[in-house]
């Protein structure tokens, strides 16, 4: 056991850039990536994670899809909307998908915000993007219900191959799970910006920490990654 | 280039990362239950592991009870005996050795080592042990539930796994066990990302990656493995889950049961197996890999010599771990695949033995002309090398196709498993206990109840498994309840059989004098004071043994050196702490 020597500290050295940089900073003590908050790291090593989930789940749904004997529904006949005396293919789909993303331009701009310290305009912004995704949510169920009421269920439907009905509500219901869960934690931290919980130093109720504005970049992260699973979702069953 | 201090003359960088905001306990629960500190959690970890390991032990003699004796203990039927099997085989694999290793030594040794306060969400980590443990009690619950457990088999291959003909497929058993894998998987991803991130950002100062024990390596990269390995076992447990409960066909193909034709239709069974074995083989590294690491540490600390070729243990670590996520069919060759696939996964397999072999390579160098001090832990580390080489080198048996049709389904696969899987990493977890128990309770463990444990233990885990290689080459299938007489099984074989059950009795009840010895040395134990095996690393600097909470005093350490220099020339002491500022710069270390 040794005393606690002088911690007498110097500043390092400027880092150098480009991939000399890179490989400076994995040689480099106490952090790997510099600059890089660990919650921050935390969400993106999650969401690696995660996408290994969503990643299987479409795997196995493309193995079912191209190894089935019976014919696949016609997604565009499927998912179409009887609007004004003739069937729109794909419309709702559609709708939801420029939903979705709008909410991540609204995100952004709620994180530039955030970064701003503007209270007000960041939780509006949050606000405004967890009703997108609510609304989203909504169309889905809206979605859900029409094919219920057409016969669609887990085990079969009225068109062809029952992995059809399988890996629609399967994929689409645990996209839908992180999309509602999303919108919960973006109401909580926007209520928290509200209340200015980050510039008072607020301690979170469960982990008993001060919180930073960070978490709305965070928040974001979490709420990109869920609109870029969409969009292979919407690639790979619904234009396929 | 960079800025790490190595010697007291550098200058040391400033703090990048922020102290842990530690949450102070007010109350008994907060302390000891519901604790955010590392260490309690650690424990807490692996007192649950052992415990459903013990149950999983109790199964494994019961099975081996029926094989030596058919016939004789006439509540095992051939339905209680595949329950058995499938426990035993998810809770040593799943609930015990990953649980013990990531959550156990994970929690316990990654901020200590790394000179942190914590882990750096200790709230998180604290949640990842209660659904561990909720987990554990799903499980658990298979036994209660009507029907009993599931007993598909470890593998929980569809279709049988949820038809009616496997026990606790159309009951209870297999809902719990999925339900139950959900909920670990989930609370493991709480816990891993926690040591993910403690390690990549939350290192003291001067800790280099490079200059991190091989026991952080192996757990980081099993840490990193599982978070991705993991949702393979987790979209599989969800799908199947679904075929049992909604009535969906994703692994279900048309099938009949008892004349009837089910509703089942167009499903999978191969894609089960695809996602199970892209869980599966990772799933052997991660086990693995923390093992690999900690012998790594015990060997050098107990031959008083550094690692022999640190950067190459670091790399085979990480190829290892990179490697074992593409070679998961050779699981399945005899489902059925295209014969290129094969080639492919053959190839991937042997290629593993390559960073394999430098391991064992570099182990053995380190012991050459060491200082051997044939310490318990040594002795289970030594133990480890033997048996990992064996299980090893059978691996290259089953690696190729053409051996490996044969051998598949029968006691040579058993037997290389258990070697390679199950007895070399508790193995480690033996040593690894008698090692740090100290640091932990502040006393050592008895040397001469440590000692019988031992031999009984290593002696007698080689007469089990190793007569079963012979059975399997003989063709005694796996997974039978009864084989009776057969040219597969004479009766010669059935002796042996009788041989390899009382060695399990025995060696299982040898380890109720570890228990007894652990509960013993808690108070009784001689005292350890706060360094006994004069070892380099942060956690035997520590100012009071046990840690206190938050890990270090008033300041965190500040690293000057790597974590192996024993017996460096010209130095006092035959080992310098990695945290010691040495004027004359001594150290083996090499240039990062």
């Amino acid at each position: 056991m040794t005393d606690v020597v002088e911690t007498e500290t110097r500043l390092p050295p400027p880092r150098p850039g480009g991939l000399r940089g890179f490989a400076s900073d994995w040689a480099s003590d106490q952090r790997t990536f510099k600059n890089v908050s660990w919650g921050k790291a935390m969400m993106w090593i999650f969401l690696l994670s995660d996408t290994f989930v969503f990643g299987c789940f479409l795997l196995a749904y493309m193995s079912a899809r191209m190894s089935t004997s019976v014919p696949w529904p016609n997604p565009s006949e499927v998912f179409a909307l009887h609007i004004g005396g003739q069937n729109v293919p794909l419309i709702l789909i559609a709708i939801m998908t420029f939903v979705l993303i709008s909410s991540s331009g609204t995100m952004a701009m709620a994180v530039n915000y955030g970064y701003r310290r503007d209270r007000r305009k960041t939780a509006l912004l949050m606000l405004l993007t967890a009703i997108f995704g609510a609304a989203f949510v909504g169309m889905q169920a809206f979605e859900w219900t029409k094919l219920i009421s057409e016969g669609v269920r887990p085990w079969g439907n009225p068109w062809g191959a029952a992995q059809f009905g399988s890996t629609f509500f399967m994929i689409t219901g645990f996209h839908g799970t992180h999309v509602t869960i999303g919108v919960i934690f973006l109401l909580i931290v926007a209520r928290k910006v509200w209340r200015g919980d980050f510039d008072t130093q607020k301690r979170g109720f469960f982990t008993s920490r001060k919180g930073h504005y960070e978490i709305v970049e965070i928040t974001g992260l979490y709420w990109h990654f869920v609109d870029l699973v969409w969009v292979f979702i919407f690639a790979f069953f619904y234009l396929w | 280039m960079v800025n790490i201090p190595s010697s007291i003359n550098d200058p040391i960088p400033p703090a990048e990362v922020e102290d842990v905001e530690l949450y102070h306990p007010h109350s008994w629960w907060t302390t000891y239950v519901f604790s955010q500190d590392a260490k309690v959690i650690a424990i807490q970890y692996s007192l649950t592991a052992i415990a459903i390991g013990l149950v999983a032990l109790v199964l494994s003699w019961l099975m081996r009870l029926q094989l030596g004796f058919p016939g004789v203990f006439t509540f095992i039927d051939a339905d209680r005996y595949y329950q058995f099997i499938t426990m035993h085989g998810m809770i040593m694999v799943i609930y015990l050795l990953t649980a013990l290793f990531l959550g156990g030594f994970g929690n316990y040794l990654i901020p200590l080592m790394l000179g942190a306060r914590d882990m750096v969400f200790p709230y998180a980590n604290m949640l990842s042990y209660w659904i561990y443990l909720l987990a554990v009690l799903v499980l658990v619950a298979g036994f209660f539930a009507p029907g009993g457990p599931t007993g598909a088999g470890w593998t929980l291959y569809p279709p049988q796994a949820v038809l009616s003909g496997t026990p606790g497929g159309q009951d209870w058993g297999i809902i719990l066990m999925l339900s139950s894998l959900i909920l670990f998987i989930i609370g493991f991803t709480m816990g891993g990302l926690n040591y993910v991130v403690t390690v990549l950002q939350g290192r003291a100062r001067g800790m280099t990656l490079m200059r991190m024990p091989l026991t952080i390596w192996g757990i980081f990269t099993a840490t990193v493995m599982a978070l991705l390995a993991f949702p393979a076992l987790f979209v599989a447990s969800v799908m199947m889950l679904f075929d049992r409960v909604l009535g969906t066909s994703f692994f279900m193909p048309a099938i009949a049961e008892m004349g009837a034709q089910l509703q089942y239709g167009g499903g999978s069974p191969i894609l089960f197996q695809h996602l199970f074995w892209f869980f599966g083989h990772p799933e052997v590294y991660i086990v693995a890999l923390p093992a690999f690491g900690i012998v790594s540490d015990l060997i050098s600390v107990h031959a008083r010599k550094n690692i022999f070729g640190y950067r190459m243990m670091v790399w085979a670590i990480v190829v290892i771990g990179a490697l074992s996520f593409v070679v998961w069919a050779h699981h399945m060759y005899v489902s059925g695949m295209n014969p290129n696939f094969g080639f492919f996964f053959a190839t991937t397999t042997l290629i593993i033995a390559v960073p394999t072999a430098i391991k064992v390579y570099n182990w053995v160098l380190t012991l050459w002309r060491g200082d051997i001090h044939l310490t318990i832990p040594m002795l289970f580390a030594l133990g480890f090398i033997v048996t990992f080489v064996n299980g090893g080198l059978t691996g290259l048996f089953l690696g190729n196709v053409v051996v490996d049709v044969p051998l598949s389904d029968t006691m040579f696969v058993v037997a290389h498993f258990h070697m390679v899987m199950g007895v070399a990493p508790i193995m480690v977890i033996f040593g690894a206990i008698y090692h740090w128990y100290p640091k932990i309770t502040g006393r050592m463990l008895d040397e001469t109840m440590g000692r019988v444990h031992f031999w009984v233990t290593f002696l007698g885990a080689y007469l089990i498994f190793f007569p079963m290689h012979y059975l399997g080459l003989l063709g005694a299938p796996r997974r039978y309840h009864e084989i009776g007489e057969s040219v597969v099984n004479p009766p010669s074989a059935h002796d042996l059989n009788v041989f390899i059950t009382v060695m399990a009795l025995i060696v299982g009840a040898a380890q109720i004098l570890f228990l007894f010895n652990a509960a013993w040395s808690l108070r009784r134990g001689k005292d350890a004071g706060g360094n006994p095996w004069r070892a380099t690393t942060l956690e035997w600097q520590t100012p009071t043994t046990p840690p206190p909470h938050g890990n270090f005093g008033k300041e965190l350490p500040v690293v000057y050196r790597w974590a192996y220099d024993y017996s460096v020339p010209g130095a006092p002491e035959d080992f310098i702490p990695q945290n010691e500022p040495d004027p004359e710069h001594r150290s083996r270390e090499h240039a990062t």
